[in-house]
């Protein structure tokens, strides 16, 4: 019997995919995991113990080991810089990040602002793009930011643009595509490797027989 | 700006109180003894180092670095590393010393503050570097001095993954040939980005074969056979070098007894260009963070105008006593209360107890405000109080 690996799950959208994902990998996952009022889930069956965190939090609780695997954004990994490994595109909750004002809008000549929930990931990109630009950071509702005039444009998820779109803005660039990762513990990686090499392997030939 | 509460300290500095010390001098102690056994004495460098010097060639990214400025308006960094500094030692003070040289130490090191708990910004690293061997002699002797440390400390349930930056850079330019492609790659090792390193390897114009040889990178981890499937990735002049380095430094170990303790890893890459041949880690069972690092510098001394070959390891103390649990419990103590007309008799007291080892404390009663809080923090009272002559009871 291998040792038991802990896994850190993301509450909420990406979740219910997570656990599909597992499934279709042959791990039999007790019914009470879907009940996602309870925090912590023992899967006595596939040696595993899940808990429920919030998606930004999965990478803060996987780097600093208290729970050896997690599934995260790559919007969450890129703003946050975690020591994790990536090991895996579980290729679910596709998204991207993009860039959207409001149609028609230049950006102020005087102080170019962007809002964003990832401002570390908004100012490289636009770093990358030679342009200054001051960024101020938000907790939600990021298109509230053009309307009331906090900023002209902003960097956010978009998934099927609808929200955009309700608000009048429109898309302007894409940043980056995001799906969600498999990350690791670099200590449980080398020290649970074979429970974990054979997780990896069962999500890839799901994932990728999906994918080709 | 606030100013700070009297009980803050600056970001990421610790205090640590009596019994912290005393798990931490224990385990620096025995790995300290262990070190000195194998020849390897300890030396001390200043906290503060030049920037131009040490902070240049330190394996600390620039923006870990402490820097100050002195008096001439020279830059300073607090000594985020020992490895720079030894090298500086030895290729200055010590240099006309025969190689190999072995050195050991026990420091406090410093990196640049960082917004969260875990990481503190001052910890105590013990480690040795190997001075002027090439060989994988060297490399197992580092690693197994490195294990029994940490067997000496009280650990006895760890691993090492032990990886090779030569067959990884050998691998990268066979197939990508350039150096920039190669950096790209190995960045993507070195970030511990998998996805990432398949992405970009799907956009390389390379034929479908050599995809999947850099691909097979990413699985080449795993015991002694790991070096045979890489022999099949490639086995050129570069590569192959490294992988015979890795069996000698296997077949060394096994003489040590520690191939238990040990795996390959060989797309460990734990700096961009620092290290130059063997790479390991050590990791504790509990807890989430590496507890020693340590590898093969092969071209740093030559910055510091003494071109030797060398290689080291680092213990994280902070990390090691966190991973071995529990804190030492407190040695029996006995506390003496004596007034001063019989000082003479209790301080004769405690010197027999004293001579035997024992922890003794001597308080003088007119000196406590709280006997029954003080007394109550000890296993053992004696009390030499008032002016009847005669032996303290001691109350067991």
């Amino acid at each position: 019997m291998s040792e038991q690996l802990t896994i850190a799950m993301p509450k909420g959208r990406i979740f219910d995919e997570a656990a599909e994902l597992l499934r279709q990998a042959g791990y039999r996952l007790p019914d009470a995991f879907d009940d996602s009022r309870k925090l912590i889930v023992e899967a006595p069956e596939a040696n595993m113990k899940f808990f429920l965190a919030k998606p930004t939090d999965v990478p803060t609780y996987v780097e600093h080991g208290v729970a050896d695997i997690g599934v995260a954004g790559k919007d969450v990994m890129l703003e946050d810089e975690r020591d994790v490994y990536e090991v895996l595109d579980l290729n679910i909750s596709a998204c991207y990040l993009a860039v959207a004002s409001l149609p028609g809008q230049t950006p102020s000549t005087i102080a170019p602002k962007v809002a964003s929930k990832y401002p570390k990931t908004a100012a490289k990109y636009f770093k990358e793009q030679g342009e200054q630009v001051e960024v101020i950071k938000l907790n939600g509702s990021i298109e509230l930011a053009p309307l009331v005039g906090l900023a002209d444009r902003i960097v956010d998820i978009v998934s099927t643009g609808g929200t955009l779109r309700e608000n009048g803005l429109v898309e302007t660039e894409e940043v980056v595509h995001i799906t969600s990762r498999l990350i690791v513990n670099p200590v449980s990686y080398r020290v649970k490797d074979e429970a974990i090499e054979e997780m990896v392997e069962r999500l890839a030939s799901v994932v990728e027989g999906d994918a080709e | 700006m606030t100013e700070p509460f009297m009980f803050e300290k600056p970001l990421g500095m610790r205090d640590t109180l009596p019994v912290l010390y005393e798990t931490k001098r224990e385990a620096t102690n025995s790995m300290q003894q262990m070190m000195e056994r194998w020849g390897y004495y300890p030396i001390e460098t200043p906290a503060l180092e030049y920037y131009d010097t040490v902070g240049d060639s330190s394996a600390i990214l620039d923006q870990q670095l402490f820097k100050l400025l002195d008096q001439q308006g020279h830059t300073l960094v607090l000594r985020p590393d020992m490895t720079a500094p030894i090298a500086r030692v030895a290729s200055s003070s010590l240099k006309d010393q025969p190689l190999p040289l072995r050195l050991s130490y026990c420091a406090n090191l410093f990196r640049a503050q960082q917004h969260e708990g875990g990481r503190p910004a001052e910890f105590e690293q013990l480690g040795v570097e190997l001075v002027g061997d090439p060989t994988a002699s060297a490399d197992a002797e580092v690693i197994a001095l490195m294990a029994e440390s940490l067997k000496a400390a009280g650990l006895t349930d760890f691993k090492l993954a032990i990886g090779h930056i030569g067959y990884v850079n050998a691998l990268l330019a066979d197939i990508v040939g350039k150096e920039e492609r190669a950096a790209q790659l190995r960045r993507y090792l070195y970030e511990k980005n998998f996805v990432g390193f398949k992405q970009h390897v799907k956009t390389l114009p390379v034929s479908s074969v050599d995809r999947d040889r850099l691909l097979r990178l990413l699985k080449l981890r795993g015991g002694i056979e790991t070096l045979d499937e890489a022999r099949t990735i490639v086995n050129n002049g570069r590569a192959a070098e490294a992988l015979d380095n890795l069996q000698a430094l296997y077949d060394a170990l096994e003489a040590y007894d520690l191939t238990d303790y040990i795996t390959f890893d060989l797309n460990l890459v734990m700096h961009m260009d620092y290290y130059t041949g063997v790479v390991f880690e050590g990791y504790g069972s509990t807890l989430g963070f590496p507890l020693s690092s340590g590898g093969r510098y092969d071209e740093l001394l030559e910055k510091f105008d003494r071109p030797a070959q060398a290689t080291g390891f680092g213990i994280r103390v902070d990390r090691l006593v966190e991973a071995l649990g529990a804190t030492k419990a407190k040695p029996e103590e006995t506390l003496i209360l004596f007034s001063s007309e019989r000082r003479k008799e209790a301080l004769t007291e405690a010197a027999k107890l004293r001579g035997r080892g024992e922890v003794v404390v001597l308080q003088d009663v007119a000196g406590a405000a709280d006997l029954d809080g003080l007394t109550a923090a000890y296993q053992h009272v004696l009390s030499y109080i008032g002016q009847t002559q005669g032996e303290g009871a001691r109350d067991e």
